[in-house]
């Protein structure tokens, strides 16, 4: 299990060269995204300003505030708190995202699922799990918000962060068919039966 | 006493920014808990993450969290208390908006329909305001609870036939728990309601989720299931975060209440690990803030 301390973006050979249980900090640009902006750019045809190729895409919507811009705050936001929401919902965007715009990491909390897996392995592309409702933390991470697109949707805008030792992130999924959910998914499954025992022993007792 | 709506405005202001940044004790001493008991690697690594989360929330004054959740605010009323409940009402809303525009907090909440955000923390019918009653003396006590969507999305109801007896809840609770999985932000507190009707039932499993960790059922049936539950989840190692380990569930916390002959309902409901809320009391000698 290796550490990747990396400046984004990166390029696909990259991406397949890191396995799940790796670790990655990131700095550089990263891009926040969440449910309508997603809803808006692949269900409305909605085309960003910005190039996602070989980046990051963090599924979030932050707390910010207002700001007149300036060198420090240029999109005239300051961060306030950053984090992370469940990537589950999103499942249906990540083919999607690698196929059209290049992305080649998604990070998120609570993973992602099949289709994901197939689009990882096909284009190139990681899952970087990062620990939810830890978002005090995550902000220290977040030097400035650099630009927004599609603030309509605020806060479910399209974010452009720059980011400065982003992480440790863990590498959950990998283009190799490897999901760290999966694994303690069918494990936790495989013991229900036993859970469900303690329960009926329990009763009787 | 007798209850100044603006006096209640400022404490649903107060109490919606106090508790998107300071983590109650008891779940400060169940994270205690679980890291102390926790034997796998990446469980322990996950746990200190979240554990210095809260100390960075503190140090830099910031919220624990981004989700400012749907915001709710539980009244209870005591006796002798003299208040004008509409206006009390509109100055629980009114705080609410106010935290949201003058602490810039994220407005979660949107039109189910239009997906519209009035960047307001508020909408038709939120915030959720509960109000009950309670007999002790000159008290009236409002509790704050941001809900996260990772934890909320994650709520069941199944209405369970009498033939299939408590396994049925037994087997509802475990696939519940199964069924979140990472999605929920484990460790959580796991709600169950049990009894009542389909809408009363749901909202005794939010009762349980968000009763504070020590605490159990009045019920001694309903206690001693809360216990057998929770040494049950915690055997499925699906950890914090999702990622494996023993710390699955904080608690299983249930509720119950009475029900029909012919039904046997049985509702979960989950409360992330940043299980955050925050009350302020009145009383005759003035308002007190804490969990």
């Amino acid at each position: 299990m290796a550490h990747h301390d990396i400046i984004t973006p990166i390029d696909d050979a990259r991406a397949r060269s890191w396995r799940v249980g790796d670790t990655v900090t990131l700095n550089g640009t990263l891009f926040g995204i969440r449910d309508a902006t997603l809803i808006h750019m692949f269900d409305h045809g909605r085309r960003p300003r910005f190039d996602l190729a070989g980046h990051a895409v963090i599924h979030t919507a932050p707390n910010v505030v207002r700001v007149p811009p300036s060198a420090e705050h240029p999109a005239g936001y300051r961060p306030a708190c950053i984090g992370t929401t469940t990537s589950a919902r999103m499942e249906r965007f990540t083919r999607p995202l690698l196929r059209d715009h290049g992305v080649r990491m998604i990070i998120g909390k609570g993973g992602l699922l099949e289709d994901s897996q197939a689009a990882f392995a096909e284009y190139g592309g990681v899952y970087l799990a990062i620990v939810g409702g830890a978002a005090a933390l995550e902000t220290t991470w977040i030097e400035a918000i650099e630009d927004v697109d599609m603030d309509d949707l605020h806060p479910e805008s399209l974010w452009r962060f720059r980011v400065a030792g982003f992480g440790p992130l863990t590498v959950a999924m990998d283009c190799h068919g490897n999901s760290l959910y999966r694994d303690v998914r069918s494990a936790a499954e495989a013991r229900r039966a036993q859970a469900l025992s303690l329960l009926d022993q329990a009763v009787g007792g | 006493m007798k209850i100044n709506p603006s006096e209640v405005e400022q404490a649903a202001c107060d109490l919606y920014v106090r508790a998107l940044k300071v983590l109650p004790d008891d779940i400060k001493q169940g994270f205690a808990r679980l890291e102390r008991d926790e034997t796998d690697a990446m469980a322990k690594a996950v746990l200190g993450t979240m554990t210095r989360n809260i100390a960075v929330a503190e140090l830099n004054d910031n919220m624990l969290c981004q989700d400012t959740g749907v915001p709710i605010y539980n009244l209870v009323v005591g006796r002798g208390v003299e208040l004008d409940g509409a206006a009390v009402k509109d100055a629980i809303r009114r705080g609410c908006e106010r935290a949201t525009r003058e602490h810039s907090l994220r407005s979660s909440v949107v039109h189910p329909l239009t997906r519209q955000n009035e960047q307001t923390s508020c909408g038709r019918l939120v915030p959720v305001i509960n109000i009950d009653f309670d007999d002790r003396e000159q008290c009236l006590s409002l509790e704050m609870i941001p809900k996260g969507s990772g934890s909320e999305n994650n709520s069941w109801l199944k209405m369970a036939l009498p033939a299939e007896g408590v396994g049925a809840i037994h087997e509802f609770v475990v696939d519940c728990v199964l069924r979140a999985g990472a999605k929920t932000c484990p460790p959580t507190v796991v709600g169950v309601g049990i009894g009542g009707t389909a809408d009363l039932c749901m909202h005794l499993s939010k009762v349980a989720a968000t009763r504070a960790l020590g605490s159990s059922c009045a019920d001694p049936e309903g206690a001693a299931l809360e216990r057998q539950l929770s040494e049950a989840v915690n055997t499925l190692g699906i950890g914090p975060q999702g990622l494996g380990g023993n710390a699955t569930a904080f608690a299983v916390h249930v509720e119950l209440a009475a029900t029909h002959i012919s039904m046997n309902p049985v509702a979960v409901n989950m409360q992330c690990h940043s299980a955050r809320r925050a009350r302020a009391t009145f009383t005759p000698s003035g308002i007190e803030y804490g969990v």
